[in-house]
């Protein structure tokens, strides 16, 4: 039998797909990649939400400081468990957190969970049509963007953000990236 | 009696329109316009169920990039610019045809690949078996012996 290896090309094609299919398996579809991954923050400019007493929230508003944005809705069951956690970092001062308010289908419905469950954010915007969300690439709530201070998208995280999250991933980029001097000098 | 209610059904589900997601108010004035928004929505996966395109899924995300895509045409884009714009957010993924570049060519050849290789599998295999069945030498003539014994077999046989 000389041609006898041709024998184990099938079983070898078999494996090697086993081996893309088996790495397929453990990937999640519902996390996209982050298109804006060094990119600007997109350009959006969103109203204030209703009672807040506070001016509405545009991209231009990211300049200057190291900010987390993050994606949330009263109806968000995912935020309501993430909520605690963004307070906590509030109250520590860890990081300026804006808020887009994403799909409200009553304007009541995000102050109203805010006064509830209490309000993490600077800044927040209302996005009832989905602008700002669409433009970041968002697919759903919760989704927070890491951004530095020249407005540069630098870290997408989708769902919650929790203490591993937090310390694990975004407090060591947050870190870095405020040791990064702008170019101009400032700060 | 049976073949008309036979058609009666048949006339039933023949009147029903089909399903649609896109709500009457999203629908924009200019056919020609709406025809490309329908054209494009198609192609567009729904992000968040995954198997739709955004022209199919009732999901209030599918909706409002059906309304940004409608946006977009009225105040001019192509639908190229359109299709690109919601790539630049969301990735090639939201494409339900994937695009042809060096990152997908197993995609696009792979099931080539695979035929041609069955092919070539094949040929070689029904090439063996005819090779084999013609160099098979022909079955050495009977000496008188195994002849003769062979008759007899037959003969007693038939008693």
């Amino acid at each position: 039998m000389r041609n006898r290896w041709l024998y184990t090309i099938p079983l070898a094609i078999f494996c090697v797909l086993g081996i893309y299919l088996g790495i397929g398996l453990t990937l999640d579809p519902k996390k996209l990649p982050n298109m804006l991954d060094g990119q600007p923050v997109p350009a959006f400019d969103l109203p204030p939400i209703k009672d807040r007493g506070t001016k509405g929230f545009a991209s231009t508003d990211l300049e200057g400081d190291v900010t987390l944005v993050n994606i949330f809705g009263s109806w968000c069951v995912a935020c309501r468990t993430e909520h605690p956690y963004l307070m906590k970092l509030k109250q520590q001062g860890a990081v300026p957190i804006h808020g887009i308010d994403w799909r409200e289908e009553d304007p009541d419905a995000g102050p109203r969970w805010l006064k509830r469950f209490g309000d993490p954010y600077t800044l927040v915007g209302d996005d009832p049509r989905s602008k700002a969300a669409i433009a970041f690439g968002v697919t759903g709530a919760p989704e927070t963007f890491l951004v530095d201070r020249k407005g540069i998208v630098r870290y997408k995280h989708i769902g919650p953000v929790n203490d591993a999250v937090w310390k694990e991933v975004l407090q060591p980029l947050i870190d870095k990236l405020r040791r990064e001097k702008s170019p101009e000098g400032g700060s | 009696m049976l073949k008309r209610l036979l058609l009666a059904t048949a006339l039933l589900f023949a009147a029903l329109p089909p399903a649609l997601a896109v709500n009457p108010a999203e629908v924009l004035d200019d056919p020609a316009l709406e025809a490309r928004a329908r054209d494009i929505s198609k192609g567009l996966r729904c992000v968040v169920c995954q198997n739709q395109s955004i022209d199919d899924s009732d999901a209030t995300l599918a909706r409002d990039l059906r309304l940004l895509v409608r946006e977009r045409l009225t105040a001019g884009d192509s639908n190229k610019e359109v299709v690109d714009y919601v790539v630049s957010r969301y990735g090639d993924f939201v494409l339900l045809k994937p695009p042809f570049k060096v990152a997908t060519l197993a995609l696009w050849f792979g099931p080539l690949a695979f035929v041609a290789l069955a092919l070539i599998a094949a040929f070689a295999f029904f090439r063996r078996q005819r090779r084999a069945r013609t160099e098979t030498a022909p079955a050495p003539a009977l000496s008188d012996e195994q002849r003769k014994r062979l008759d007899d077999l037959l003969k007693g046989d038939g008693s």
